[in-house]
């Protein structure tokens, strides 16, 4: 945030790996919590309550893709199929254990992690796009996989519905209970990146990203870091998924399909890569923007088009414009939403004696 | 720097506009709000780009004749590209504006709005597609199938071949081929029961997606299987595809029948056409072709207006079912208003209006539906067409089948929901 830096001074690499860089940010952080859990949940009514769910479900996929992504250097267009894997782990074990979310949550999680451990072994001796090829084979897999074996998919047309989470035996229905509901594990899920990236591991995860040769020619067992990568990456996505279908009360194959990696794969690079905010910003941004669009060009387009012409174009506009604005951004800042931030940061910074 | 701000600012204030202008709207009197959720891009565009415009058609139709009495349909539209999230969202705004009925299209959009639909008391109609449990009004209250099931359509099929080969089944033999997905494979346990009843043998072919090639699997039926009769139940492009193997194996396009996504003209267009589809048989839920009375005053009511008809309307089979969908929509409407003494309804009262629903045709195009509080599929009513000169020509008149042993898989797959 905009805060003065002047007169703090750090002396240690202890203090200079501190989550709160300086004093006050502790106050910043404790403002927006006040924010985000007291104030968002009552201002806002149920359909922008509804908006935000869906956008923070997103960012915990988009923080686990950009730990293997924008941390490790390791693509992968397999997201979808691993938060299918947690969903329907958690699906099974509420279904036929009637187990709470404290556990299947988790689960769901750590399922997802062996799944990406799999799916991460032939990263060791294959980069960049013949990895992507190599996990989007995953994708498939996975994919054919939860159709064709009914005891994983249960359900008629491979769905299983699934009860809403309840806590102390209360099931949270309304639309701000689940925003706290989820709003918890996004909190764990920044705090647990925040964490990992300065570690022995994120640095690990960096070293191989810049230089995987170099990185082994200083003691980085590389295998095993990208083992760690895949693993913790598919946690993330996992947990995404049981978010996703507590969420929407189901867990279903078609909402996990190669189209949703793809989602993932954008949030991440608008974002920015190896950016915790970025991951939030592009989270954000590629689950709203659609939306948006179509607020701008139901309210402007009765000026171009008559109602029925409106219907049938606004739609497909709507993904031209989408389309567009993704390259635009691009364009403007190859670094992602996180680089634009930091420059408004920085412009502010010295304002208004900036030079 | 400030480049950026600007384009904030003008993001801002057009999203601003947008709902504005949205808002307004809905505050008027004496209105009801049908909340249309819809698809015109995604994997299903080609059957919502024909099928939405009809919707809307019909609605315009029914507050131009006047058919819910003092009332005026509001029929908002969202998009959403068969996707699971935006679908949700584009619900929780309908409801906003104050819907108290929606068309949904998509079989996971509807399980994902299932649980809400009966929190918030608003009917949901998926015709086609959908959960097949939910012909089951106890279980599933406010979700209205009204069209047959996948299992019904399966039935169907079976009772039509019964028919065709001279009223007996006994030592016969039925190929079924599907699209390898969950909606592909949900009629078979309806289909193995019956051949173990009806003592024909079965044999499934899979066609995995996206169901481009299936040489393999047609060079099975037609040169080693030697089916008495053939059950398609495919999408996508691979009913046009089989329908050119059959015709390439020299198997009679007659005793091929289609399920409902494997029968509207863009397939047999892609096929080659009217002439090398001919004999083929295809199931509809919502009458083929323009031989209907609502049809000739839908385009009267665009001459009047001086404008040309949509493009979709040749797309009979898509079109039609548009029409079927809002067309029973508004029945349901106009009984409830009955029911309220004229009073704006709420969604108990559409649920009831919807379940007194018996025998409302429209002309031929909508099936003799007796949908109940326990049978929300209305019985699971479809029609043959037959591929006859350059038209769909009926076959059959509208018939269901098995009743018993479809809701046997009813029930057992409400075990499993």
């Amino acid at each position: 945030m905009f805060h003065r830096e002047a007169g703090v001074f750090k002396t240690s690499y202890a203090a200079d790996m501190a989550l709160y860089p300086l004093p006050i940010a502790k106050w910043t952080v404790a403002a927006f919590a006040g924010l985000f859990i007291a104030v968002v949940p009552l201002a806002f009514g149920e359909y922008a309550l509804s908006l935000i769910n869906l956008c923070l479900i997103a960012v915990v996929g988009a923080l686990g893709l950009n730990i293997l992504l924008g941390y490790t250097g390791q693509i992968s267009i397999g997201q979808g199929a691993f938060m299918s894997v947690g969903a329907y782990t958690a699906a099974n074990l509420i279904v036929h254990l009637g187990m709470p979310f404290w556990i299947t949550i988790p689960a769901g999680g750590l399922m997802a992690a062996l799944i990406g451990l799999l799916v991460g072994i032939p990263s060791l001796r294959i980069k960049g796009i013949y990895l992507a090829i190599a996990t989007l084979a995953a994708q498939l897999i996975i994919e054919w996989t939860i159709n064709h074996v009914t005891w994983i998919s249960g359900g008629v047309q491979a769905s299983i519905e699934i009860p809403r989470p309840s806590l102390f035996g209360h099931p949270i229905t309304s639309e701000a209970g689940i925003y706290l509901f989820l709003m918890f594990f996004v909190v764990l899920a920044i705090v647990g990146t925040l964490n990992l990236v300065r570690s022995r591991i994120g640095r690990a995860f960096i070293a191989i990203r810049d230089q995987d040769i170099a990185a082994e020619i200083i003691g980085i067992n590389i295998f095993r870091y990208k083992l760690y990568a895949f693993a913790i990456s598919s946690f993330y996505a996992g947990i995404a998924g049981v978010l996703e279908s507590y969420y929407l009360g189901i867990a279903n194959y078609e909402q996990f399909q190669l189209d949703v990696s793809i989602d993932y794969l954008a949030m991440v690079i608008i974002g920015g890569l190896g950016s915790i905010l970025g991951s939030i910003f592009g989270a954000i941004f590629v689950t709203l923007l659609p939306i948006v669009t179509r607020w701008v060009l139901d309210g402007v387009g009765g000026l171009f088009f008559t109602e029925a012409n409106l219907d049938n174009s606004v739609p497909h506009l709507r993904l031209v414009i989408f389309g567009s604005l993704i390259i635009f951004f691009l364009v403007v800042e190859p670094d992602g939403l996180a680089r634009l931030w930091r420059n408004i940061r920085s412009y502010f910074r010295a304002w208004p004696f900036s030079y | 720097m400030t480049r950026i701000l600007k384009t904030a600012l003008a993001l801002t204030v057009g999203a601003a506009t947008g709902l504005g202008l949205a808002g307004s709207a809905a505050a008027q009197q004496k209105k009801i709000v049908i909340g249309v959720t819809c698809d015109r891009t995604g994997p299903t565009q080609i059957v919502g780009t024909v099928l939405c415009p009809a919707e809307h058609d019909y609605f315009d139709f029914a507050n131009a004749n006047h058919l819910l009495d003092g009332y005026t349909i509001d029929h908002p539209e969202i998009e959403t590209g068969y996707k699971v999230p935006p679908a949700v969202e584009a619900y929780q705004r309908q409801k906003q504006e104050g819907a108290i009925m929606m068309p949904i299209y998509g079989t996971p959009q509807t399980h994902a709005l299932n649980e809400r639909l009966e929190a918030d008391k608003i009917v949901g109609t998926t015709p086609g597609f959908g959960i097949a449990a939910s012909a089951d009004g106890k279980k599933y209250p406010y979700l209205f199938p009204i069209a047959a099931s996948y299992f019904s359509q399966g039935a169907a099929a079976v009772k039509f071949a019964k028919d065709q080969l001279g009223g007996s089944l006994k030592g016969k033999k039925i190929a079924y081929i599907y699209f390898d997905n969950p909606a592909g494979t949900e009629p078979i346990p309806v289909i193995k029961d019956l051949a173990a009843q009806e003592g024909f043998e079965l044999r499934t072919f899979a066609v995995p997606p996206p169901g481009i090639d299936l040489s393999a699997q047609m060079l099975d039926i037609t040169q080693r299987f030697h089916p008495d009769f053939v059950i398609s139940h495919l999408f996508g492009s691979s009913p046009a595809q089989s329908i050119k193997a059959f015709k390439a194996n020299g198997y009679p396009l007659s005793k091929v029948v289609g399920l409902v996504w494997a029968s509207s003209e863009a397939d047999i267009k892609a096929a080659g056409g009217w002439g090398v589809a001919q004999g083929y048989n295809t199931m509809q839920f919502a009458g083929a072709g323009d031989d209907y009375p609502v049809r000739q005053s839908i385009k009267a009511m665009y001459k009047k207006e001086g404008k040309s008809l949509p493009a979709g309307m040749d797309t009979t089979v898509y079109y039609n079912r548009g029409l079927f969908n809002a067309a029973i929509e508004v029945q349901a409407l106009s009984n409830a208003l009955k029911l309220t003494n004229g009073k704006p309804p709420t969604g108990t009262d559409v649920k009831q209006g919807m379940e007194q629903i018996h025998g409302f045709t429209l002309g031929g195009l909508v099936p003799p539906l007796q949908i109940t509080a326990a049978d929300h599929e209305g019985g699971g009513w479809v029609r043959i067409f037959q591929v006859k000169g350059n038209g769909f020509v009926p076959a059959t008149g509208w018939f269901n089948a098995y009743r018993d042993v479809v809701w046997q898989q009813v029930k057992a797959a409400e075990q499993t929901q």
